[in-house]
């Protein structure tokens, strides 16, 4: 990460911060405060946090709470009747070919990340070094991460259509066709994962970029002398230096390829076998009122996700998660 | 040629694929938004020119018809109030993490951390539930609210700057009198600058561009913002690729502009905001 160097000052000074804590409020308190003045100072902290925290749990802990409860229910998200289930919408989940079918869309997203991670990470390797136009280059590689999905899943409609952008383009190369690339499943789910690539390769780039660039110089000119080559710079250099970054984009694409949901329900609302796990599970609440089935749903990918990040963390120990 | 030459010609090779593959389709889109409804229909082709380059009739068409006045108005709310939410709520969460010792203060660092793991996409079902009790569903104030309150990594970009403003400074206040509220409004939030900066950028293109929260909140018509606003082209130009693609280059066109405007800033927004 780029500021994975940082870290050793952070707690320096948070050492410093408790050593000087303690004396300098012996300082501004002498004598025994006033209980009104102590008891002011305890609630202080928590004046700051009132709004965060009522924000978090309304909105983040509150709605887990309830979706896991819901998840045991028919609720349909209106009536007032409710039936505890039991583990029924998971049964169906996970029984009914239909709902389960999601999941194999899902691979077509995990293939896109993996040809996006390796591009983006040839793309910010020759661009850290010198080149030509390098700005303008990394300019263009970073924009699509800017640009607005729905615009994106437009230009990307009108890209894939029948004798559209496509076709002419593969024309001029001689190959002549018509086809309708978002109409049979595996070529419109190619063609969706094709339009991730595009839109988020910029985004890993720049990441990477980012952690390239703070490794320091030296290391390359040593290597350098050493007789090294661009390939074991590289190797044994790069790699190294980016892996903090690295595992984090490999678990942020997984879990955001288990939750695609823009451009596959901008450009085709989920038809075509193009539906993904998130379209459905809208789908399932707010168009059919499937709300106890959806929440199950939910619950099963936000498991899903928490695995994958557990199973990340195990695998590549990283002592910049602890935020203080 | 040497190998390293033609190492190098391959590389600038691939550069300009890759800026063909990124350039091509927001180009065409371009082009077809200066067509005429003739031009896109006789199937002249995509990578035809139009008769005449400045025809901005379908923008006109666009901006009038497709509501994008109102869209824009709703959209330049959203974002000024969510994002100064944010960079408030960001900064007093991370002073007060940063600067006291309390009891649970561990309990609470845990709760915003394992929020950060939780993609708001999976907890939508219920958290519509919450906001349609709290009687926020088709406000402006349901996508205010979830913005500002599940915004992990503008606390963490904040709690990175609190952490290397030096503590005497807090110190130096305190022994002249000034209480924990003038410390940060005075010295701490002043300080910030840099990590509110960072915020804007990261927070206010991830507002400009969301889709999913609006679309789910604010289905009323006059509630739309760009991107529900744009996806409700689809219905009534759907065979008007001409009207679309002027909406597209409509919506994308203020981002261009930003991001040419103030690249590098973003560039460093980005990489400090996705380092959660």
């Amino acid at each position: 990460m780029a500021h994975a160097h940082t870290h050793t000052p952070a707690h320096r000074t948070e050492q410093t911060n408790s050593e000087a804590v303690k004396p300098v409020s012996k300082r501004v308190a002498p004598a025994p405060a006033p209980r009104r003045a102590r008891t002011w100072r305890l609630l202080t902290p928590w004046l700051f946090l009132l709004a965060p925290l009522a924000l978090l749990i309304t909105f983040t802990y509150a709605p887990i709470a309830n979706m896991v409860a819901y998840s045991f229910t028919d609720w349909d998200g209106v009536s007032p009747e409710l039936h505890y289930t039991g583990a029924e919408n998971y049964t169906e989940i996970f029984t009914r070919e239909d709902l389960f079918q999601v999941f194999w869309v899902s691979g077509y997203y995990l293939v896109a990340s993996v040809i996006q991670i390796v591009a983006a990470l040839y793309f910010a390797t020759i661009l850290s070094f010198s080149i030509r136009f390098r700005n303008f280059f990394k300019g263009v590689l970073f924009f699509p991460s800017l640009v607005n999905g729905v615009a994106i899943g437009f230009v990307f409609l009108y890209f894939f259509q029948d004798g559209g952008t496509f076709d002419t383009v593969l024309g001029l190369f001689g190959y002549h066709t018509d086809h309708a690339w978002l109409g049979t499943p595996a070529s419109a789910n190619v063609s969706l994962a094709g339009v991730s690539i595009w839109r988020y390769l910029g985004m890993n780039f720049v990441l990477f970029l980012g952690a390239i660039q703070s490794i320091p110089g030296e290391l390359y000119e040593a290597a350098e002398l050493d007789g090294a080559g661009r390939w074991h710079q590289f190797r044994y250099i790069i790699l190294p230096g980016i892996k903090p970054v690295l595992t984090l984009t490999v678990i942020l694409s997984v879990s955001g390829s288990l939750s695609a949901f823009e451009i596959p329900y901008i450009m085709t609302g989920g038809a075509t076998g193009t539906e993904t796990f998130v379209i459905q599970t809208v789908k399932l609440a707010f168009q059919f009122n499937k709300t106890g089935l959806a929440s199950a749903a939910a619950v099963v990918l936000l498991l899903i996700i928490l695995l994958v990040t557990w199973v990340q963390r195990r695998l590549v120990p990283d002592d910049r998660v602890d935020l203080v | 040629m040497t190998r390293r030459a033609v190492a190098r010609a391959l590389v600038y090779l691939s550069l300009i694929a890759a800026t063909l593959v990124v350039l091509l389709p927001l180009g065409v889109v371009l082009l077809t938004s200066l067509k005429t409804e003739n031009e896109t229909a006789n199937g002249s082709g995509a990578l035809t020119l139009p008769h005449d380059l400045l025809n901005f009739h379908n923008y006109v068409t666009a901006f009038r018809d497709g509501g994008m006045l109102t869209a824009f108005g709703n959209t330049a709310f959203i974002l000024v109030v969510s994002v100064g939410g944010t960079v408030l709520i960001g900064s007093m969460t991370a002073y007060a993490i940063d600067r006291f010792t309390f009891r649970f203060r561990k309990l609470v660092i845990a709760l915003f951390l394992v929020a950060a793991l939780v993609p708001g996409v999976t907890t939508q079902v219920a958290t519509f539930q919450i906001v349609h009790s709290l009687g926020m569903f088709d406000t402006r104030w349901a996508p205010i609210a979830l913005y500002m309150g599940t915004d992990i990594v503008s606390i963490y970009i904040f709690l990175q700057f609190v952490r290397s403003i030096p503590i005497s400074l807090d110190e130096a206040a305190r022994l002249d009198g000034a209480n924990a509220f003038t410390i940060y409004r005075k010295i701490i939030f002043p300080l910030l600058k840099p990590a509110i900066a960072t915020v804007v950028i990261v927070k206010g293109i991830a507002v400009y561009n969301d889709f999913y929260i609006p679309f789910l909140y604010m289905p009323s018509q006059d509630l739309g913002v760009i991107s529900t606003s744009l996806f409700r082209f689809k219905g009534p130009y759907a065979a008007h690729w001409e009207t679309i693609s002027a909406g597209a280059v409509l919506v994308i066109l203020p981002t261009l502009i930003v991001f040419l405007a103030l690249q590098k800033y973003i560039y460093n927004g980005f990489m400090r905001g996705a380092t959660r």
